[in-house]
């Protein structure tokens, strides 16, 4: 593999299928076939070098692996990129959700061309985010996603979709602005904007400096997480998105909050960090506890699993800011999890959604009668969602509390009130519309699944339930980074606390 | 210096004015129909300078009074570039609205003649002439449709307002040189530097800038942006939203930057506030505008006012920053004027933002372009007009200016809704009657070309870069 810029190339393949789908000429419906097939096996191609990917992975190394570089803009900003054992995972698992999301889109039918490249282009500044080694390119990557996450949104949403399209976009950019300000002034502090030399303990910022730099940072990742008070972007837009929208929305581009907090504010802003943490375990705390309750009055089932992200979410900077093995490794998994769990459940919703036409709960009832397979996939997600035991969300949410435990007693109660919350508003959902008697005359031609869904469903499902029970393969690869993470973090806060005078 | 040494320098120049007179003789001669072979003339002429001033060595001429270097090369080059294409992409206008008269392609020939003038300024004098030369040009070419009361009204605002800028800047200019002595940049900063800062020269500055603020459009002196955009035909209102733009921010760098660096506080202060007020003002009022060429002016104020957080660093930093900025905006700024062209249904012209709804489904290709360059003028990366943003905020950070900075950003936001607004009607809506599909060749290739340039900036960063750097250079001995 040595020589072969395979990051490049995983992250550049779709936009390379994208361009060959602008090329296409012909009749709308055939280019719509012809262009479905071609990213299907782009997606499937990206996939497979992903897997390569993590397969050449090195775990015992905490360094940045595959890096390449190349000049770019000059002064010390390269394009440079690299995987660790903290980001290398998020590259699996959105090349696992993007064939996904080609195959359950087959319900677009007005210009399937445009869609599909939308998605492309996204998959490749979703992957930039996670293997960029450079602030500058980070960033392009980062926001760059804005543009096609509007257009699917706003072309092919819902009613609403225009109202939720525009909240997206400006909520998300007005925190991005303002980490590319705190990026410029770490540039100019710093010297350089390579992330991993940033990384090496040599660049320490001053306290005072990070405290700026902390809060700019958490403008951004704050809002694409969600954290409470700034998530209310994200209801809208996952009710509005059409179901591939959402699954990568779920699955992917929350994530990138998470992410961005573990790789910069954590080992960058040691300091802040560590004085701001309780204020991050106060917002973590609320969004586990609030949007638990809200999710519990809701109708539309779409909405009720955006709230239970975000509600999963607050759990992903709880452990985080923990500082702890433990916790950080939770919180990673925690987020890879909920990125198959939830878009699982968005699949689940667009499979019915696909058939009736609405999502209202109260529309449903008794599927269990006529869509047996389904009702037993949904089944796994939901009790995923929930963290049972056995399924992958359990590992997740129990190191992290864990982490919360051995830190204060009274965070680990409140945030395991969440998980009793979300048993109760998911397996309320799944009653109302799986179980009881098949009641509603609409609901008695329902079909079960189809092949394709089968075979979407059930590669979900069985990720589900694999890291579930066997979490080893995900916490061999970030043992070393997350091991180096905490290391950065403790050196950085002893190192002020050595510089500064008491 | 003798005046074959002085010559040699302004040797661009001195074509520029021969091949003007040229061309109104021919123009004279041959009558309206000549106006096609004219312009591509014209065209042929900028092109031929363009290669000349890149190969010329450049220097300093009529004892300072004129500078040809690195900074002047780059502003020039994208003054004839934007006018090049300016005269290309008019002609099938032109001759469709019967507006095909030889003067046009002259009128551009004597302005771009006045912007060379004004980038290469470096003195007071040259300055005012530069400028004269070209705005009398320019009020002409407002009114240009002349039996268009909108035209006609556009030209005579343009002219009354201009004046008034004229002579406020005139009045600075005497006030300047009533206390240095002088109107050669290079001696006013050494007097400047050498005494205190006196109030004479403070009040000389103040209306100096007011003057510089009209040209470039800069609130509170942008009134009349506005008006003379959505009157004066399209195609004149592309060039005047590029090159003049471009050479009269030169000339603001410029007179800034050399005559009066050691006033540097005093002058930050006053650029600091007309950025702010020109960007958030800019950005709200298009808002809620209905006109696109309307909003295209609204929109040209608040991408001055980001210009100014470029100058307002005062550093060979922002100056570069300045310089990609008015690079990338020219282009993109001209691809979304060829854009507006092709929005033709039947025989009329159409310039309201509605009928662009659904142009996603009738005309793809078109509609993509057009809505590129809208996220490009937002500032979403990957696309160009993010990086005119980024070396702007760079400077200004670096330069400490952190409050200007977050007040930029924020309000850039605020910006993004109103492009935002038209990628929505483009992809959005549901599809109006469509457009007259023959856009005709050449409009279709500046439209692809400024599309290209905007989606694959991205990848050729560096070059324009480093060319704007060591122009910037050129102001910072």
């Amino acid at each position: 593999m040595a020589g072969w810029p395979i990051l490049s190339i995983i992250a550049f393949l779709p936009t390379v299928a994208a361009i060959a789908i602008l090329l296409l000429r012909g009749d709308q419906e055939q280019v719509g076939k012809v262009a479905t097939r071609i990213a299907l096996v782009a997606t499937l191609v990206d996939f497979a070098f992903s897997l390569l990917l993590w397969a050449n992975f090195d775990p015992a190394s905490a360094d940045f692996q595959f890096v390449e570089s190349s000049n770019w803009l000059g002064g010390g900003i390269t394009y440079k990129m690299g995987v660790d054992g903290i980001s290398v995972l998020f590259v699996v698992l959105t090349a696992f959700l993007m064939p996904l999301c080609i195959l359950s889109s087959s319900h677009i039918h007005n210009r399937v061309r445009e869609y599909m490249i939308a998605f492309l282009a996204l998959e490749t500044l979703m992957l930039g985010v996670f293997t960029s080694l450079d602030l500058v390119v980070f960033y392009v990557f980062f926001e760059g996603g804005l543009i096609p996450m509007f257009l699917i949104i706003g072309v092919w949403g819902g009613p609403r979709r225009v109202y939720a399209t525009f909240k997206f976009f400006l909520y998300t950019l007005l925190g991005s602005v303002l980490m590319l300000l705190a990026i410029m002034a770490m540039y100019w502090q710093t010297g350089t904007s390579d992330i991993a030399a940033l990384l090496d303990g040599q660049h320490m910022l001053p306290p005072a400096m990070q405290t700026w730099l902390f809060f700019a940072f958490l403008a951004s990742f704050a809002v694409k997480l969600p954290m409470w008070p700034v998530h209310t972007w994200l209801p809208d837009a996952h009710v509005e998105a059409p179901t591939a929208g959402s699954v990568i929305l779920a699955g992917v581009l929350l994530k990138m909050g998470g992410y961005g907090f573990l790789r910069f504010s954590l080992p960058m802003f040691p300091v802040a960090s560590e004085r701001f943490a309780p204020l991050m375990f106060t917002l973590s705390l609320i969004a586990i506890v609030y949007t638990s309750l809200v999710a519990l009055a809701q109708e539309d089932m779409k909405k009720l699993i955006a709230y239970s992200s975000v509600a999963h979410m607050g759990l992903v900077t709880l452990g985080s800011f923990t500082f702890s093995h433990e916790g950080i490794d939770g919180a990673i998994f925690q987020m890879l999890s909920h990125g198959i769990v939830s878009g699982a459940l968005f699949l689940c919703v667009g499979v019915v959604y696909d058939r009736m036409h609405t999502r209202e709960i109260s529309a449903y009832g008794g599927l269990v009668n006529r869509m047996p397979m389904y009702a037993a996939a949904f089944m796994v997600f939901t009790l995923a969602n929930i963290g049972l035991p056995g399924t992958s969300g359990f590992i997740g949410e129990f190191l992290t509390l864990l982490a919360a435990f051995r830190l204060n007693t009274w965070l680990a109660i409140v945030g395991a009130t969440g998980l009793i919350l979300s048993a109760a508003y998911a397996l309320w959902l799944y009653r109302r519309i799986i179980f009881g008697a098949l009641e509603k005359p609409s609901l008695e031609h329902m079909k079960d699944l189809n092949p394709r869904e089968i075979a979407v469903l059930a590669s979900l499902v069985a990720a589900t339930i694999f890291f579930g029970v066997y979490p080893r393969p995900v916490f061999t690869v970030t043992q070393a980074s997350v091991a180096h993470l905490v290391e950065l973090h403790e050196a950085g806060v002893a190192a002020a606390r050595v510089g500064a005078p008491q | 210096m003798n005046l074959s040494a002085d010559a040699a320098i302004v040797l661009p120049e001195l074509i520029v004015a021969a091949g003007g007179m040229a061309l109104m003789l021919i123009g004279v001669f041959l009558g309206d129909h000549s106006q096609k072979l004219l312009s591509y003339l014209a065209v042929a002429l900028f092109i031929g300078v363009a290669a000349l001033i890149d190969a010329l060595p450049g220097g300093v001429a009529f004892n300072g009074a004129f500078r040809a270097d690195g900074f002047a090369a780059f502003i020039k080059l994208l003054v004839l570039l934007g006018a090049a294409i300016v005269l290309i992409m008019s002609q099938n206008y032109l001759e469709r609205e019967k507006m095909s008269r030889f003067e046009f392609p002259v009128l551009v020939v004597f302005s771009v003649l006045g912007m060379m003038l004004m980038a290469s300024a470096g003195d007071f004098i040259t300055l005012y002439l530069g400028m004269e030369l070209q705005s009398l040009a320019l009020y002409v070419l407002a009114a240009f449709n002349r039996d268009n009361l909108r035209s006609t009204e556009a030209g005579l605002k343009y002219f009354v307002l201009g004046a008034l800028s004229s002579g406020m800047m005139l009045y600075g200019i005497s006030l300047i040189y009533g206390f240095a002595g002088t109107t050669g940049f290079a001696k006013v900063a050494m007097i400047v530097q050498s005494g205190s800062i006196t109030t004479g020269v403070v009040f000389g500055l103040v209306f100096l800038i007011s003057g510089l603020a009209f040209k470039v459009a800069a609130v509170p002196f942008h009134m009349w942006t506005p008006d003379v955009y959505e009157g004066a035909p399209t195609p004149i209102t592309a060039f005047f939203s590029s090159s003049p733009k471009i050479a009269a921010m030169a000339l603001f760098v410029r007179a800034m930057a050399e005559a009066l660096p050691s006033a540097l506080d005093q002058w930050r202060q006053i650029v600091i506030f007309i950025a702010i007020l020109s960007m958030a003002l800019g950005s709200v009022a298009a808002i809620g505008q209905n006109n696109i060429k309307r909003l295209m002016a609204y929109s040209s104020i608040a991408n001055m006012g980001y210009v100014l957080v470029g100058l307002a660093t005062g550093t060979p930093d922002g100056v570069q920053g300045v310089l990609v900025y008015l690079a990338i905006y020219l282009v993109t700024n001209i691809g979304i004027f060829a854009c507006i062209l092709a929005m033709r249904r039947g025989e009329a012209m159409v310039e309201n933002i509605p009928d662009l709804a659904g142009l996603a489904q009738s005309q793809p290709g078109y509609a993509f372009i057009f809505a590129m360059l809208m996220f490009s003028l937002a500032g979403i990366p990957p696309l160009a007009g993010f990086f005119a943003k980024f070396y702007v905020f760079l400077a200004a950070v670096k330069a400490g200016l952190y409050p200007l900075a977050v007040i930029a950003v924020v309000i850039s936001v605020v910006g993004a809704y109103y492009y935002l607004r038209i990628v929505k009607v483009i992809y959005f809506d549901p599809p109006a009657p469509e457009f007259e599909h023959r856009m005709g060749p050449t409009l279709s290739t500046i439209i692809l070309v400024s599309g290209l340039f905007t989606l694959f900036f991205v990848l050729g960063a560096a070059p324009l870069a480093g060319a704007a750097g060591a122009a910037a250079a050129a102001l910072f001995p």
